[in-house]
Parts: C-alpha cells; sequence; structure tokens
C-alpha cells in the first residue's frame, strides 16, 4: 500500500486525500449515471447494469484502486473503495464493483503468485469477478462449506451447487469456496469451464441484483487453480470483513437515499391542509434515522481506516450491525410513509428496502454481529 | 504572549504531576454527577475550592484571553488539561454556567466592561453564574418569556419567576431573558438579556426538591427588583439573539468554552464493568446472552458518539448537513446517560430496589440517581422532543407547520 501523505486523522477515524477525492467524484458520478428511471430501467434488462457504465468505472481506475501497482492497480486501500461504493448505494447504482474487489482481495491474500499474476491485471481492468461463498443451508458462516473437490493429479474436480453468485453470467472468474479433504479451500473457475446449463438465474428480494445457482458437479479445473492452502483460513476471515465493511457503505449510502426520497414526499405531500412533513410522528422519525445515519458512518469510516488493525474486527462489525438495521428501518418507513402510495410497486421507497434486506442479510445481520460484538467487548 | 509556549508532550507531563499532587481527596458524601446535583453547602464548597485551586494553577480559562483573567494560549493546552483532569477523575467544574455558556457569551457579544467585569470572576469562583430563562409556565417555549423588566429611568424593575434556576442560592449573577416590551408584533421582539446581579432586593431564590429527593434546582422570585441598564448585554429588545447565542453554547454547538470536565461521566465502559459484578442465575450478568445483547448497543451508542465528535471535524464527511451532528450532542448524550442509568440500574437484579442512602445500595445508589438525574437533561437546555422539532427543522428542511 502506498504512504498517504495527507491522511486527517482525527480520534479514531483517519480518512485520506484519495478519500476525499474519490467521495466527490463518485457522488456525481452516481448521480449522473443512476437516476431513478434508469435503475427501474436496467431492473428490466438482462445483466442489471449497464455496460458502458461499467467501462467508464474501470477508465476511472475504480476496479484497480485497492490492487498494488504492480498487478496493474493504484496501490490504495479498501478504505478508498468505500468511499465510492457509499454514494453508489445511496442511488442503488448496482454494478459487480463490489464482488470484483472483494475477489481481487482473496487472491492478494491468497492466491498463488502465478493466479495473482495472471487475475489481478485482467480485474483491474475490467474483468469481472464473481464469488460463490453460498449454499443451501443459508449459512452466514463461509466455513461451512457442503461443496467439495476431488484432487486427481492436475485436476480437481468440483461436485455440489452454489447459490447467490452474483453477475455469474457475465464473470471472467468465479472464486468458489469449496471443501478439499474436509477443509475449507479456495478455486478459481474460469467462466469458460461452466456449462451454461450449469448457471441457472434465481429470483431474489433485490431486484437491481442478478444472480444464479451454480451446478458444480462435473467441472474440473487445473490444481494450480486452488489457492494456497495455508493463508485460506486467514484470506476468508479477512473476507468476511471487507465484505461487511463494503455492504455497510452500500448500506449508508442506501440509507441516505431512502431519506431523500421521503424527505421529499414530505416536504411536498399535504394532508388536512398541512405538509405532512410537519407532523411530528413522522418529523422525528426522520431525525431518529438521521442520527442512527450519523452513526453509521461514523463507525464506517472508522471502520474502513482500521480494518486491518487490532481494532479492525469490533470496528466493522459495529458498521455493519448498525447500518443493517438503519437502513432496513429507513426502508420501512419509507413505505409507511409515503401512505397508500407506498404499497404501490411504482413508488421508488419498496426498492430500498429490498436494497436493505439484500446488503443486511449477507455476511451477517445486526444479531449476528452484536453477538461477536459481545465477545470482543465484554469477555 | 510573548513568551515561548511549552512544547506539548513536555505540557502533558506537567499537568498530570500536578494533578496527581493537587487533586482532592474522595469526599464523604455521594460526589454529585453534575453542578445541577449540587445540593448542600458542603458540596458547594468541595467543587468551588477545587475550581479555584485549577485556576489559580492556570489550568482553566487558558485560551481566553489575558486582558480579562484567561491565558491566552492555544486550545490545545487546555485540551490536554481536560482530559487529565477526567482521565484522573477529578470533581467537575461547579461555576459550570459561567464557564460554558455565560462566559463564552460574554467574550463574544459582550461590552469591554462586562468582559472586564465579569470573565476572571467566573474563572475565580468569586462570581458563581445561574440562568434565568425557563418560566413555570413556559418551558421548552422560551421566546414566551413573560418575566417583566420595566424600564424606570436608567434602571429596570423585575416583576415575574424564573425557574431551573441551578445554584441560585449560592449564585452572584444571573443570565436573565426578560420581557421589556409587551407590545411587539412578535413575541421575539420584545426580550432583552441582562447580565444581572443576584444581591439586589426583591430578587428570592427557594431551593426546589428534585425527583432523586435532593437539592440543586432553585425557583427565583423578583419582585420590584431593581437592575441597571448596564446589566444589558446586546441592545434592548434584542434578547431573543443573545439567548439563541447562548442556547448554542450551552448545547456544545459552538466552541469557545472555558474548559474543565462539567460533569462527573458515567460511562458504558462503567456498565458493562458492572454486569461482572452482578447475577444472573448463578453466574456474572455478562455472561448472560440478552444481558450481552443490550450491553452491546449501550457500548455502541457510546462508541458512535466519540466517533461522531471526530468525524465532525473532517469536513468532507459532514459535508453535506454540516450541523447535524452538532445539534444533535446533547439529546443523544442525554439520551445515552439516562439508559446507562437504566440499564445499570436494572442489571442489578433485586439489589435494584435500594436507593441513595441505603448501605446495600449497589455504588452507594449512584446509578439509580444517574438515570433520575439524567432527565435534568433529556428536559432542559430543551426537551429531546424540542430538540427533534429543532433538527428535523433546521437539518432535514422539514416544515414547521
Amino acid at each position: 500500500m502506498s504512504e498517504n501523505t495527507n491522511m486527517i486523522k482525527k480520534a479514531g477515524i483517519t480518512f485520506s486525500e484519495e478519500q476525499g477525492q474519490l467521495l466527490e467524484i463518485a457522488e456525481s458520478f452516481s448521480r449522473d449515471k443512476a437516476p431513478i428511471a434508469t435503475v427501474r430501467n436496467l431492473i428490466e434488462s438482462e445483466t442489471g447494469f449497464d455496460k458502458d457504465v461499467w467501462t467508464e468505472m474501470v477508465n476511472l481506475g475504480w476496479l484497480g484502486i485497492a490492487i498494488p501497482e504492480e498487478f496493474g492497480g493504484s496501490g490504495l486501500s479498501v478504505a478508498e473503495v468505500v468511499t465510492i461504493v457509499e454514494p453508489m448505494g445511496r442511488m442503488l447504482l448496482a454494478t459487480p464493483l463490489v464482488s470484483t474487489t472483494l475477489a481481487a482481495q482473496l487472491l492478494l491474500n491468497a492466491g498463488t503468485t502465478a493466479q495473482k499474476q495472471d487475475l489481478l491485471p485482467r480485474m483491474a481492468g475490467g474483468a469481472i469477478a464473481a464469488l460463490a461463498m453460498h449454499e443451501e443451508h443459508g449459512d452466514w458462516d463461509i466455513s461451512h462449506v457442503t461443496c467439495t473437490g476431488v484432487i486427481s493429479g492436475d485436476t480437481v474436480t468440483l461436485s455440489g451447487i452454489k447459490r447467490l453468485v452474483t453477475d455469474a453470467k457475465v464473470a471472467d472468474t468465479i472464486l468458489a469456496t469449496i471443501s478439499i479433504a474436509g477443509i475449507p479451500s479456495l478455486v478459481a473457475i474460469d467462466s469458460g469451464s461452466i456449462d451454461s446449463a450449469a448457471l441457472q438465474r434465481e429470483t431474489v428480494i433485490d431486484e437491481t441484483r442478478r444472480s444464479y445457482r451454480i451446478n458444480l458437479d462435473g467441472i474440473s479445473v487445473p490444481a494450480t487453480n486452488i489457492f494456497d492452502a495455508e493463508k485460506t483460513a486467514a484470506a476468508l476471515k479477512r473476507y468476511h470483513l471487507l465484505s461487511c465493511l463494503l455492504l455497510s457503505a452500500e448500506a449508508c449510502g442506501g440509507t441516505a437515499g431512502a431519506m431523500d426520497i421521503t424527505l421529499n414526499y414530505l416536504n411536498t405531500r399535504r394532508t388536512f391542509d398541512r405538509f405532512i412533513g410537519s407532523y411530528q410522528s413522522l418529523k422525528h422519525t426522520m431525525v431518529d434515522i438521521l442520527t442512527d445515519l450519523e452513526a453509521a458512518r461514523s463507525f464506517l469510516y472508522y471502520a474502513a481506516g482500521v480494518i486491518d488493525t487490532d481494532e479492525g474486527e469490533a470496528a466493522v462489525r459495529m458498521a455493519k450491525a448498525q447500518s443493517s438495521d438503519n437502513f432496513a428501518y429507513a426502508g420501512d418507513r419509507a413505505i409507511q410513509f409515503h401512505g397508500g402510495f407506498g404499497f404501490t410497486y411504482e413508488c421508488d421507497a419498496q426498492l430500498f428496502r429490498r436494497r436493505a434486506f439484500w446488503t443486511a442479510n449477507q455476511s451477517g445481520d445486526a444479531i449476528y454481529h452484536r453477538k461477536r460484538l459481545a465477545t470482543l467487548l465484554l469477555d | 504572549m510573548s513568551e515561548t509556549l511549552p512544547c506539548i508532550e513536555a505540557f502533558k507531563k506537567e499537568v498530570n504531576q500536578w494533578v496527581t499532587k493537587n487533586k482532592p481527596a474522595p469526599p464523604t458524601f455521594l460526589m454529585p454527577q453534575s453542578f445541577m446535583e449540587v445540593g448542600t453547602d458542603e458540596q458547594f464548597e468541595y467543587l468551588r475550592e477545587w475550581q479555584e485551586k485549577v485556576y489559580n494553577a492556570g489550568y482553566l480559562g487558558m485560551s481566553w484571553p489575558t486582558e480579562y483573567g484567561g491565558g491566552g494560549m492555544p486550545e490545545i493546552y487546555q485540551d490536554v488539561v481536560n482530559k487529565e483532569l477526567v482521565a484522573q477523575n477529578t470533581p467537575f467544574m461547579v461555576n459550570t454556567l459561567g464557564l460554558n455558556w455565560a462566559g463564552p457569551l460574554i467574550l463574544n457579544m459582550g461590552s469591554d466592561e462586562q468582559k472586564k467585569a465579569y470573565i476572571k470572576k467566573i474563572l475565580s469562583t468569586e462570581e458563581i453564574w445561574c440562568q434565568g430563562f425557563s418560566e413555570p409556565d413556559y418551558g421548552s417555549d422560551l421566546g414566551n418569556a413573560q418575566l417583566k423588566a420595566e424600564r424606570d429611568g436608567s434602571e429596570f424593575v423585575l416583576n415575574g419567576s424564573k425557574i431551573w434556576t441551578t445554584l441560585a442560592t449560592q449564585a452572584q449573577r444571573m443570565i436573565l431573558l426578560a420581557r421589556t416590551n409587551t407590545n411587539t408584533e412578535s413575541k421575539y421582539d420584545g426580550l432583552t438579556f441582562f447580565l444581572a446581579p443576584m444581591n439586589v432586593d426583591g430578587i428570592e431564590a427557594q431551593p426546589i426538591k428534585k425527583l432523586t429527593g435532593e437539592h440543586g434546582f432553585c425557583q427565583t422570585f423578583f419582585n420590584d427588583a431593581r437592575i441597571s441598564e448596564d446589566c444589558i448585554i446586546g441592545k434592548e429588545g434584542g434578547g431573543w439573539l443573545v439567548a439563541m447565542k447562548t442556547l448554542m453554547f450551552e448545547r456544545g454547538a459552538e466552541g469557545g468554552q472555558a474548559g474543565g470536565h462539567t460533569s462527573m461521566p458515567v460511562t458504558v465502559e462503567e456498565v458493562a464493568e458492572l454486569s461482572k459484578r452482578v447475577y444472573r442465575d448463578g453466574k456474572p450478568a455478562n455472561q448472560d446472552p440478552m444481558v450481552r445483547d443490550e450491553l452491546v448497543k449501550l457500548l455502541m451508542r457510546g462508541k458512535a458518539m466519540s466517533l461522531n465528535g471526530a468525524r465532525s471535524k473532517i469536513p468532507a464527511l459532514i459535508s453535506e448537513r454540516p450541523t447535524s451532528i452538532a445539534m444533535s450532542v446533547k439529546m443523544l448524550a442525554t439520551e445515552l446517560s439516562k439508559s446507562i442509568g437504566d440499564q445499570a440500574t436494572s442489571l442489578q437484579g433485586s439489589n435494584s430496589l435500594y436507593f441513595v442512602g441505603d448501605d446495600y445500595a449497589v455504588d452507594g445508589g449512584r446509578w439509580q440517581r444517574t438515570y433520575f438525574q439524567a432527565f435534568s437533561g433529556t428536559i432542559g437546555g430543551g426537551t429531546t422532543q424540542i430538540q427533534k422539532n429543532i433538527i428535523g427543522e433546521r437539518v432535514l428542511g422539514l416544515p414547521k407547520k
């Protein structure tokens, strides 16, 4: 990681000049590229995202932010990625940026030299990576793996079914957790080795996303595609925290987005000769959502700065717990405060509530993280 | 100041040594948690002596101008002192109101004569200040204050009463919002702000017994009390503006305070610690899954408060709603204090039934008192509900009507 020379440090929160610049650019980029009408149109599309927008993001260097310069990235950190994911979340701009970023981190932490040299420059250049971590059991524990790989000579033969693999159809590479001799392992699967019949589209709660089920039965990949076994457990642990961090960023953005549409309605809709925003039951609730969002953003930027330190785990779990609950509440109230209109598909409030389920219920919800925080903070 | 400033590291060491050597022995009474709880002369004198000592050592008002009795140094030195005073669990500064809102107000809006007359005495405790804002019939609706100040030559004649005038029985001065004109179109335009003396015929302070059973608050009565027009700060009829400025200081939304802490903080960490000394099902309560979850939620609220403070100093991270964090600090901090008292009390199991005064009360009944006392924060200075109106309207832009 390159040294940030102009870093602001304030009692726990660090913020780099690069983060400041990226935040500003990403805010206007997201507003520009994802007005709600565009989001609605993309829901109807095959891939769920605009290839041209993706290309622009690649050209801005966003896919290589946290990839070292030697592999074609800009050598910053995931903290800088946080500052672009947050505004994207606010506009419901769905792209494979998060999964590709997380895949690159897995490679950096546990990939072999050959894997890194092959895949990282491609990812920095916009090759999409998908993550196959979920299985039938629905357990958030990523070391709970039932899909298997059997090594025979130079190849490893896979079996089992992976679920909820987002953007699998457009991915260049899919990183999957598989159990090899009972040990959770990581393997890179080239999309070319997956038969189209093995890929089945799923219907998911967040319609801005594209998700697939992958039947691994019969797929064989070179044994050299298996990640460094000694580094895999630690890499998966870090992956879990990074995933939580980026989901928290998305949730903070989404909370702000849900607030935007709700505030707009409260300031324009009248009942009984008053703007509904003047009623305290609505006004006070919006203030609760605001103060919760402020807390979540503070946790988020704190966590972004300390993720790779001793404080990292607690910081990230606090961010995830806070942001998950906030976004759910902001989305829930967004629907309720739109009254009858809120009950319709046409009202955008449901989009945010669906996204809130999507971000909260990956990598552990608020209770899941508070349980782990209790161990970290109380014992 | 012409002399060179001490290096921070050396200064930290010096302060640490001074506080270690000079901090007062623990009192024989249960320490009040803030100036609003000071109910006896014994408590008051203990605290007053401490503030005087800190000021005489040069550790209070360090960034206030030297010509008025301050230290004329950069704020960072006072920050060092503040941290050390908290770290060593020293008593709070009893002239809270003078140091934190009357003083900054006078420095900000007062005349040179007023600064010369009042600032140094605020620091030295020679003059204790109280606040005459709320009235029995008008609580959070400050703009409706009705205490009458009628002009008579160069004097004003005061009639009416003010409530929640904390420390009024000990105070020499009061910041007072009074109605000098009853015939204005807007209720706000008839208000004038005074820096009023308390030792005047016709001003009488009576202690009020609080919900905790202790004294601390007062009601102050004005019967044909005469004060000079020189007591006005700002303009006659311009009191609302001054009052709003005062509230900014009171709520911590604006800086410039003299330093020192204002309360014996109760922290979320102490509740976590308490959970190890109290029991559920034969085991320390911190092993009960449901208790654990509640404790984590509380710890997160505490952590969020401090991180909000850090984040609010990074402009890029508060650019969209720059006042949001500052305007909600008072509300969040006071609600958190109340939750701390509530949770810490309930943690004690059947021992939570004791109260201050019983030998069996856990920690002297401190947590029970914390809970009840915390209402002074969630009600005083504008209730939580009023704060939500203000934040909703000013930060989120929601309509008033």
